[in-house]
């Protein structure tokens, strides 16, 4: 029941408010740029744009649309509105990666900070621990991968607690700024990296929306309306948590896009996931680069952890979003 | 023609065996319910027939080809399935959910003209089209019964399984989705219906299969199956069995109760008719009555 037109003015609508605050995003900031300057190519304004401005909105988007999108995802998967990118303890693995390297003061293997590849190489082990032990029986049941993803989650928790406990005074510092998550400005070789793989997954995961229609109902109804169960959990389960990870190891843990961003698009257009993947993209990433943008420029010089910002910002219009539908929600 | 052909089933969640040793077929143009009591298995084999377990022993071949070797789409073509209760965690409308039943139908990400078509069909047959609109968790149990079998139909099957499909429908709706089950099964299609009920049961089905812990306790026609013995032995209740007005077995239970104030007060109190269906003897008629009938046809 999803016209092409209604299709294309939904995905149309979210891609005008992803464009266009990606295009502004740019232009404010704590010290005044002029454009046709930065266009000329004259310092400081040229730098300013290109190598710290716009580079992070690049990162905000792709950040704020892969984790919206994997929000989707991973509440499909294990049928519970509560899912975020981080139930299944993706999330803690990179943060635990991440930790060591602090704690061990690793600064960079080869040409790539060590913080990213060890955020990376945590958040792989634990993908690989939880579908290990998920999928060892006959077929893969969203119970247990639900039970095994929060105990891998609590187990990572624990040691960086320890880890923590164990650090110095900066190291310690290091690691709580760590864990706030924030955007910064990264080269553009790695957000070139970043973007091939986030639109690729956007595009497999448009491709099986049909099937993620019918898995958020249930499993036996899904495997008798023409899905292969284990493969699409097991699709479904890599496509959020590598998005997830790639995502984390260079932003740290960025809250409640995921569960925000797809519940308000629920609310305004349906549970389709044929429209409700693209826009969660669009409207995440939106989200998060106005986020981002506050978080530099409210208190500029300083800057806020731009979580602190999702949360405050989002969570008083979720609610206000909530109320004004009470009556289909609420019951 | 046999649809499925079930050989020596076995199945157990570890130690706790489940069905042990099925043998049967199903055939096509057949309307069948499964009957039974609680734990003896039913959903259990329904699953497997829906090649949703396959971690089974033994041998349970669809059309010829073992059932866990079919592929999903392809299966989804010409089976599905009907759960006893579907719960939704998310604001999926009812016409949205009708149409997931042409997902292994569907090419690309739209629906086609023949999509929308089959959807449209299934919704006028079942009354729903009302509904299309309205999300699916603020309709009512029977309504969204009626929607589920709105999107079994718009996915066109050959082979219709259910686990209770009546348990939340009002006296109307019980009977027009018999009867449309009955009326798919004339047109071909194959029907296994697991059902409580087993005077509905004996007014529509062709056959009736009698499960009772894991094994099949009795397997045939209505008029040979419901015998006061089989109904104590399996379902161990008191039971006696009429005739209804259009000749099907009709079954009037004695409930414990009753037989307790009848040691005490020596008075015969009248049986019970298992069914939700109107039959219902008042204490005070006399047991000569015959029950009254099981309402008319509808005309759907």
């Amino acid at each position: 029941m999803l016209s092409r037109k209604k299709f294309w003015f939904a995905v149309g609508l979210s891609a005008l408010f992803f464009g266009a605050v990606a295009g502004l995003a740019p232009l404010i900031g704590s010290s005044s740029i002029e454009l046709s300057r930065a266009l000329a190519g004259e310092s400081p304004d040229h730098e300013i744009l290109f190598y710290a401005r716009i580079p992070r909105v690049i990162l905000a988007a792709l950040a704020g649309g892969a984790l919206a999108m994997s929000g989707v995802i991973f509440q499909a998967l294990l049928r519970d509105a509560l899912a975020t990118p981080f139930t299944l303890g993706v999330q803690s693995g990179a943060a635990l990666g991440a930790v060591v390297s602090i704690c061990f003061g690793w600064r960079t293997f080869g040409v790539l900070p060590a913080v990213w590849v060890t955020a990376f190489v945590g958040a792989a082990v634990t993908i690989a621990v939880v579908v290990s032990i998920a999928a060892e029986g006959h077929r893969m049941s969203s119970f247990t991968l639900l039970l095994t993803g929060v105990t891998i989650n609590s187990i990572c928790m624990a040691a960086i607690l320890f880890l923590h406990y164990t650090a110095g005074f900066t190291q310690s510092f290091a690691i709580v700024r760590w864990l706030m998550g924030g955007i910064e400005s990264r080269d553009y070789s790695t957000l070139v990296g970043l973007s091939v793989l986030t639109v690729a997954a956007l595009i497999v995961a448009i491709a099986k929306a049909n099937d993620f229609n019918v898995l958020a109902v249930g499993e036996e109804w899904a495997a008798t309306r023409g899905v292969n169960l284990s493969s699409l959990m097991l699709l479904a389960y890599l496509l959020g948590s590598f998005l997830t990870a790639s995502i984390t190891a260079f932003t740290g843990p960025i809250g409640f896009i995921g569960l925000l961003v797809p519940h308000a698009l629920r609310l305004a257009i349906g549970a389709d996931h044929r429209v409700l993947i693209p826009t969660s993209f669009f409207v995440g990433g939106g989200f998060l680069i106005v986020c981002d943008t506050l978080a530099r420029t409210v208190m500029a010089p300083a800057e806020i952890p731009v979580g602190v910002i999702t949360a405050l910002l989002g969570g008083p219009f979720f609610i206000w979003l909530l109320r004004s539908r009470r009556g289909s929600l609420w019951v | 023609m046999t649809i499925y052909s079930v050989e020596d089933l076995h199945f157990g969640f570890g130690d706790t065996e489940i069905l042990r040793g099925i043998s049967l077929q199903f055939q096509s143009a057949q309307m069948a319910a499964v009957v039974g009591p609680n734990g003896a298995g039913k959903s259990t084999l329904m699953s497997i027939l829906s090649g949703f377990r396959d971690d089974y022993t033994g041998c349970c071949s669809f059309r010829g080809v073992e059932i866990r070797d079919w592929k999903k789409r392809a299966l989804g073509r010409q089976m599905t399935f009907i759960p006893q209760m579907i719960r939704l965690e998310f604001p999926f409308t009812a016409g949205q959910v009708v149409f997931m039943g042409r997902t292994p139908h569907c090419h690309g990400l739209f629906e086609s003209e023949e999509d929308r078509e089959a959807v449209r069909k299934a919704m006028e047959i079942t009354e729903t089209t009302a509904f299309a609109h309205r999300e699916f968790r603020e309709l009512s149990g029977g309504e969204r019964q009626r929607v589920v079998l709105a999107g079994a139909l718009a996915q066109e099957p050959k082979v219709l399984l259910l686990d209770e499909p009546t348990t939340f429908l009002d006296l109307k709706h019980q009977i027009s989705t018999y009867s449309l089950l009955q009326r798919l099964a004339r047109d071909g299609i194959a029907i296994i219906a697991v059902t409580h009920d087993l005077n509905l049961a004996a007014s529509y089905a062709d056959r009736i299969v009698v499960m009772s812990q894991g094994r099949i306790a009795a397997d045939g026609e209505p008029e040979n199956i419901l015998t006061s013995s089989m109904l104590k032995e399996v379902f161990e209740v008191d039971a006696e069995i009429r005739q209804s007005p259009e000749g099907r077995p009709w079954v009037f239970c004695q409930s414990r109760d009753a037989y307790r104030s009848r040691d005490r007060e020596g008075a015969v109190t009248t049986p019970q008719p298992v069914s939700s269906i109107p039959g219902h003897l008042p204490e005070t008629s006399p047991d000569t009555s015959p029950p009254s009938p099981p309402t008319s046809q509808p005309k759907c």
